[in-house]
């Protein structure tokens, strides 16, 4: 086998393994990432929310927030961890076919 | 290390973009010069897995999470440019389509995880792999090295940007703005928590598929001499 191939099998077990980053956090009781907070979080950390961060950090809703589908905060991990897989491979496929686009523009031929 | 919306002043955060803008087109005219269609495909698997590594948070038991970016493999693989192009892709989609790293802050990121990591990495693995055969232990060493060091500095990078937040940008009563956090504070928790666990990964993953390289596939490991 090619090891273009090899090397896509081997993003695909990522994509399937991928809940690990939700699982295992959630296991040992981590939080976000620092500097990663809500504001929500950040009132219980500092005691406020900074202003400017608070008109900002709303400016932008993103379709699939945090590997989860809109309204799905409250669902059991189980949901979340098929909610993760799946956000891994449209974002590996949005990915690879944003670089192919790119590639086609850039690249000399041969 | 993906800094959200509202951390970085509005300064901060343009001035980061014009900093990205020419290394940006550098490497596009790299890119066109030096790519062929042949590296596309692995192009396409560079973004594809620095995207995917970003997702394994890796905790500190208790404390916050961490993940590596894989960046510094691309850069073995593929040379500094074309990876500072694979991971611009990656990080601008998990901005847009995830909310994982702020709109506002796409150019203090991309400097950090863009470029930053794969240059740093890219040189320091070159510097320690240096005239050894491709197959050597010497190499999956250097990868190692590489990937422990280049995901350090950019953490300290990004420290750095979070702690100079409170200096730069407070309201009249003294109350920060966006990062409330100043360097006292960010630096050592930001280099702390990558020297103690996050840096390791980086290291593990870049080092292992080097390896995995030698044996199966030692011409890729040639080819990121170029470009």
């Amino acid at each position: 086998m090619k090891i273009i191939s090899k090397l896509w099998i081997f993003i695909g077990v990522l994509i399937v393994l991928s809940p690990l980053g939700l699982l295992l956090p959630d296991h040992f009781k981590a939080g976000s990432a620092w500097g990663e907070w809500g504001a929500e979080e950040m009132k219980e950390l500092v005691g406020y929310i900074p202003k400017g961060l608070e008109k900002l950090s709303s400016l932008w809703s993103a379709p699939i927030p945090d590997y989860a589908f809109k309204g799905w905060e409250e669902k059991p991990l189980s949901s979340l961890s098929i909610a993760y897989i799946f956000s891994a491979a449209i974002g590996v496929f949005v990915c690879a076919g944003a670089v192919f686009i790119l590639g086609k523009l850039l690249s000399k031929k041969e | 290390m993906h800094i959200p919306d509202g951390y970085l002043g509005p300064g901060t955060c343009g001035l980061f973009y014009l900093i990205m803008l020419p290394i940006w087109t550098a490497a596009s005219r790299i890119v066109k010069k030096t790519l062929n269609s042949r590296q596309v495909p692995l192009l396409a698997i560079g973004a594809a897995f620095s995207f995917v590594i970003m997702m394994f948070n890796v905790p500190i038991p208790g404390g916050t999470t961490g993940h590596a970016v894989g960046g510094v493999l691309v850069a073995i693989l593929l040379g500094p440019w074309l990876a500072c192009i694979a991971i611009t892709v990656a990080l601008v989609i998990q901005a847009l389509l995830f909310g994982d790293g702020g709109i506002t802050a796409i150019g203090a990121n991309c400097f950090n995880m863009a470029f930053i990591l794969p240059f740093c990495g890219y040189y320091i693995y070159k510097a320690i792999s240096y005239k050894s055969p491709v197959d050597s232990r010497r190499r999956v060493i250097a990868a190692g090295v590489a990937g422990y060091i280049a995901l350090n500095i950019a953490a300290g990078v990004t420290g750095v940007m979070f702690g100079i937040q409170p200096l730069l940008y407070k309201t009249a009563s003294g109350a920060a703005l966006y990062c409330p956090y100043g360097l006292n504070v960010a630096l050592p928790v930001m280099l702390g928590e990558h020297l103690l666990i996050f840096g390791w990964v980086e290291a593990i993953v870049t080092a292992l598929v080097v390896k995995y390289l030698q044996k199966h596939s030692p011409e890729l490991l040639l080819e990121g001499r170029k470009s």
